[in-house]
């Protein structure tokens, strides 16, 4: 059994038995996708909503809009049936709570429901989230499974 | 324009990191004399990191560090950072207030005792850049997180995010004289202000691609 391991602004896929995580999320969202029949499931670490806020679309992997297309592409060439994907999300925190706050502050609320409508456009069911707050996440997940583990500091372990 | 990790020189980034010298060496002296204790400085570093090396600097994504945290705001903008171990904040808070917190759980009083900490610490360092740079720059409102690096730290990413895949962090490193009790400062500058800051200073600044 591997970790794979997904960074900021990264993503990647993995088959079962390995594992696929992502660590220290706040106010980005981690994505998973994941096929319960071929047991391959895919992660995505989001910092943005939409790559339309950029004038150069560097990284798909770095915004919601065009993170969930390339994950879904890369989960098909693996032998996914992406009418099978469902998916989960999980981070979109408020690290800091400050007064007058501005866009960049509110960034976590912004991203969660960016994926919501990014998974919406791509017809994939939402089954789980554990978003908001003003903590960290590390995500982990059993490609086994299609359990969604959810660790915070302080707040102990979260399966969803 | 089409941002690149070679942007700067090495003329470019000695300055970086003299920047960081005299906002770190105000910043430090004020943290001295708030805790009467002798407070060593590393000298500063001044790199190009990829997003997610960025976390490493305060101990890996996962660690568990102190962090006040507040934007700039004016002609420099960027994020800056203090960070310290659980250790140091409860030390500080024990010099200052006489209270100690239970489990990471700090009270009312502690967080806003944190709080103003930082915001001395990261003033003195701010000011000490305005009177280099003379350019027109305030710190906003400052805050407090005890949470992962790689979650907070982040924050300070968002804005960068939107240009470029890369940041500029000018670091310090303190330590306590006897006991090896760590802190960092952070200056993350936006791309735009580090070429404002260069021309204040006179420096040439070519950018590659």
């Amino acid at each position: 059994m591997n970790v794979v391991k997904v960074g900021m602004a990264d993503l990647n896929v993995a088959r079962s038995p390995d594992k696929i995580r992502t660590i220290g999320l706040g106010s980005c969202v981690g994505i998973t996708l994941y096929d319960h029949v071929a047991k391959i499931g895919g992660m995505a670490h989001i910092m943005l909503p939409s790559a339309s806020l950029v004038k150069e679309g560097l990284n798909p992997a770095k915004f919601a809009d065009t993170a969930i297309p390339v994950l879904i592409d890369r989960l098909v060439r693996m032998g996914v049936d992406r009418r099978r994907l469902i998916a989960k999300i999980a981070g979109g925190a408020q690290m800091f709570p400050f007064a007058g706050a501005s866009d960049i502050m509110r960034i976590g609320p912004r991203n969660v429901e960016a994926c919501k409508q990014a998974l919406k456009n791509a017809g994939i069911p939402l089954h789980a989230e554990d978003t908001g707050g003003n903590w960290g996440r590390t995500l982990e997940m059993d490609c086994m499974t299609g359990k969604l583990e959810v660790k915070s500091f302080n707040r102990g372990v979260k399966l969803i | 324009m089409k941002r690149t990790k070679n942007i700067f020189g090495e003329l470019q980034l000695d300055v970086l990191r003299e920047i960081g010298n005299i906002g770190s060496g105000h910043a430090t002296t004020a943290l001295a004399q708030l805790t009467g204790k002798p407070i060593e400085m590393m000298a500063p570093t001044a790199r190009i990191l990829d997003f997610n090396e960025v976390a490493n600097l305060a101990g890996g994504p996962e660690a568990v560090v102190v962090t006040v945290y507040l934007r700039v705001i004016g002609d420099l903008k960027g994020s800056m950072f203090f960070t310290l171990s659980d250790d140091l904040a409860k030390q500080l808070l024990e010099t200052l207030l006489a209270s100690s917190p239970v489990e990471n759980k700090f009270s009312e009083m502690e967080i806003s005792a944190l709080n103003e900490i930082g915001n001395i610490l990261i003033g003195s360092y701010l000011s000490a850049l305005v009177d280099l740079t003379q350019l027109n720059a305030q710190p906003s409102v400052p805050s407090l997180a005890v949470d992962m690096a790689g979650a907070i730290l982040s924050i300070g990413l968002i804005e960068l995010s939107q240009t470029s895949d890369f940041a500029i962090a000018i670091d310090t490193s303190f330590l306590d004289g006897q006991k090896a009790l760590e802190g960092h400062f952070f200056f993350m500058p936006d791309p735009h202000s580090i070429e404002k800051v260069f021309t204040s200073l006179g420096v040439p600044f070519d950018e590659c691609s």
